[in-house]
């Protein structure tokens, strides 16, 4: 037993409503399926409507001579089947939960055609911005609110010589808006940015605008080092073919120092942080103009002498330019060889989306003070730029310690070389 | 002023063009003693005759002819297909004939036929019932379609058509007939041909449609009106050419852009305006321009569950809206 509704039925095509001309049943009649239960009039047709179900009459929704719609209840019955079910499938959008926008911001700077040119129109810096739309997203009506509401949020950009009047913007800005300090004079030489150069430049900016860089130095005392490396290496070279480089050590000591440290084998994800298992190490190799950063891959699982293969060949591979893609995915850290070039301090841009990147400086012999007396040390510097989203001062610092710790301990009876 | 529905608009125009000029006549399948399966041209036989009022065989490529023929004799033919479905055997007469008769004789010869047909589902009418067949005729040089959504744009632009020197294909949407109603003016005027309309201003969204589909976007319009969401809507009127100026400008005043169609998405009407839309408007664009439409499958489907599933309705239109407003 159930309570079934009887709707108007469509009489024809075009027909949208029915007039019940008469009722032929009343309330409490017993009635079978099919039995005719009304006359319905319309502009096309008249007609008789069959019951839908077999029972009783409950109640005659529609009066005579009332027009209703199609799907409109006409009368509904107490059946003594299970009715067809005629709830329609309805497509129940689905509901926004008010502080949907507030927690995902992974469209924040997804940013429209219309919202940019607006924001270049009114220098209208958009990071200032909170988006009202999927995702964090700045709207363009988001963007037309700061406008009218200017200037409190326009940013007053010192180099305003190309553009005098900001109060006045123009509707669309032009390229012969560049300022003169760029125009070409004769004898300049004009390099097109391409490939590898671009996307260098590309990577750059993304970190320097993204990541809030702070930075820290360590010096490390690896005389012994040194004098293990100087012991060995004529004779590695001689064995395995290659050379043995400082650098290869540093890696391992990097390496070590991440798996006690994993907060700086990390990446920022606008809503997280995620905290890498595996170690896996970018290396700078600069070849000429252009700049490649192959990847040591699970380098806490390698002995010195894999790394400084591994070091070896993929520096190989980048003079060559044989590196692929699979070489240079995957980085979790960066150590940068800075010292080949000299440097003894240097502040490294993160390599995006990294955490952090370290800078292996040049090993000096330098005057040293120790049990208050001047000694002949080989210092280094390790200079560490680290994302302070992620990373704060004193897990670095940590960081820092274990890893001078673990370099001014490596000498000729603690280095496993295999 | 009179309340009427949409068919009556349309029996009231022809009428309202017999009287006024009598080249115009009407043929089609029984449009004369019954007055049209649908009753568009109920009493017209009564009152002008059979001379003016012609049955002709089921032979849709005849009734287009004759009517072409008649035309480019100075005569204002409107010919009736029962149903938009049916008018494939006269695609032959429109395209080849009535869309090129003024170019291919350099002026000397025109076609001001109008032809009329019932289009559109959500009538449990099936495959050879339900059909938009207007994408089949918007890339043709030549020919004017005009699909009206108001009761008081029938009238004016049905009798813009009978006087237009050049063929136009009328389309009707069928569900419109009885369930549209609205006060018209009894007087005689004329809606511009290639001119869309804006049937509601806002500022949140653009939708932009054309027949039937106008109503739902109205109607989801006003609930989404009561969670702020304020949505422009501008109805095409004439689906070829397109009005690119006034698609310029709705598409432009919001940056967020629902083009709705109930004919299949591929191909129909409104990939022509999001392409327009994409040629003028891209820097004012602040969402990707979306569609709704049916599905691309050959035919309307019979099954009320199937039916629902492919035409556009209210819910669909509202939820679209809400999407695109929220993105």
């Amino acid at each position: 037993m159930g309570t079934e509704n009887i709707t108007m039925p469509q009489l024809g095509e075009s027909v949208t409503e029915g007039t019940i001309s008469s009722w032929l049943v009343k309330e409490g009649d017993k009635v079978t399926k099919y039995d005719p239960i009304a006359e319905v009039l319309t502009d096309k047709v008249n007609a008789e409507v069959p019951s839908s179900f077999s029972g009783i009459i409950k109640e005659l929704v529609a009066k005579e001579g009332e027009t209703i719609s199609v799907g409109e209840i006409m009368c509904t019955m107490e059946t003594e089947e299970k009715g067809i079910d005629q709830k329609e499938a309805t497509i129940e959008p689905p509901r926004n939960n008010s502080d949907f926008n507030k927690s995902d911001e992974t469209s924040k700077k997804r940013y429209s055609p219309a919202v940019l040119r607006l924001a270049q129109e009114n220098d209208i810096e958009l990071t200032q911005i909170n988006g009202t739309g999927k995702g964090g997203r700045i709207t363009r009506k988001d963007v037309e609110r700061v406008i009218s509401s200017k200037p409190s949020v326009s940013k007053d950009v010192p180099n305003q010589q190309s553009s005098p009047s900001i109060s006045n913007p123009k509707p669309h800005r032009t390229v012969s808006d560049e300022s003169p300090d760029t125009s070409i004079n004769t004898g300049d030489m004009e390099i097109p940015v391409t490939g590898v150069r671009k996307a260098i430049a590309e990577n750059m900016v993304i970190s320097k605008q993204e990541i809030p860089h702070a930075w820290m130095t360590v010096e490390a005392d690896v005389t012994d080092l040194v004098s293990y490396r100087n012991l060995v290496k004529n004779e590695f070279i001689h064995s395995e073919g290659f050379n043995l480089t400082y650098f290869a050590f540093f890696i391992k000591a990097v390496a070590q120092a991440l798996k006690k440290f994993p907060e700086l084998n990390s990446t920022w994800q606008h809503d997280k942080i995620i905290q890498r298992k595996a170690i896996n190490l970018s290396i700078a190799v600069a070849v000429e103009d252009k700049l490649f950063v192959p990847v040591i891959k699970n380098a806490d699982e390698k002995t010195i002498k894999g790394i400084a293969r591994e070091v070896y060949e993929l520096s190989e591979k980048a003079k060559n330019h044989k590196l692929t893609t699979e070489d240079m995915q995957g980085g979790t850290f960066t150590v940068n060889n800075t010292g080949t070039f000299g440097s003894i301090h240097s502040m490294g841009i993160i390599n995006h989306p990294q955490a952090a990147i370290l800078q292996v400086e040049s090993i000096v012999k330098r005057p040293v003070i120790i049990d208050n007396m001047f000694a002949a040390r080989d210092m280094v510097n390790l200079s560490l730029s680290l994302d302070h989203r992620v990373l704060d001062g004193l897990v670095c610092g940590r960081f820092l310690a274990y890893l001078k710790e673990k370099l001014e301990n490596m000498n000729e009876t603690s280095i496993q070389m295999f | 002023m009179a309340v009427m529905s949409y068919i009556q608009a349309v029996t009231t125009a022809l009428r309202e063009e017999m009287l006024r000029d009598e080249k115009v006549f009407i043929l089609g399948e029984d449009v004369g003693k019954k007055g049209g399966v649908f009753r568009a041209t109920e009493g017209l036989f009564d009152e002008f005759g059979e001379y003016r009022v012609l049955d002709t065989p089921l032979t849709e490529s005849a009734i287009a002819g004759v009517g072409i023929g008649a035309a480019m004799y100075g005569m204002r033919p409107v010919a009736e297909m029962q149903f938009a479905d049916f008018i494939m055997p006269a695609v032959n007469q429109i395209i080849s004939e009535a869309a090129k008769t003024r170019y291919r004789s350099n002026n000397d010869w025109n076609v001001p036929i109008t032809i009329r047909a019932p289009y559109g589902g959500g009538v449990h009418g099936a495959l050879y019932h339900s059909q938009s067949v207007e994408s089949v005729f918007a890339n043709q040089p030549g020919l004017k379609i005009v699909m009206p959504s108001t009761p008081y744009d029938v009238k004016g632009l049905l009798k813009a058509a009978i006087r237009d020197n050049d063929p136009v294909l009328f389309f009707e949407h069928k569900r419109a007939y009885r369930l549209l109603k609205e006060d018209v003016p009894e007087e005689d005027y004329v809606l511009p041909i290639g001119k869309a309309d804006v049937k509601r201003e806002g500022s949140d969204i653009t939708v932009i449609t054309y027949g039937l589909c106008v109503h739902f976007a109205l109607q989801a319009a006003e609930k989404l009106a009561e969670e702020g969401i304020d949505a422009h809507i501008l109805d095409l009127r004439t689906v070829y050419p397109l009005d690119k100026a006034a698609i310029i400008e709705a598409a432009s005043k919001t940056g967020k852009v629902l083009l709705i169609t109930e004919d299949n998405k591929e191909g129909s009407i409104i990939g022509e305006v999001a392409a327009i839309i994409a040629e003028n408007c891209l820097f004012d664009l602040d969402a990707p321009i979306m569609r709704l439409a049916g599905p691309d499958v050959p035919a309307m489907p019979y099954a009320p569950t199937m039916e629902r599933y492919f035409m556009v309705n209210p819910e669909k239109c509202e939820k679209a809206m809400r999407d695109l407003a929220e993105f």
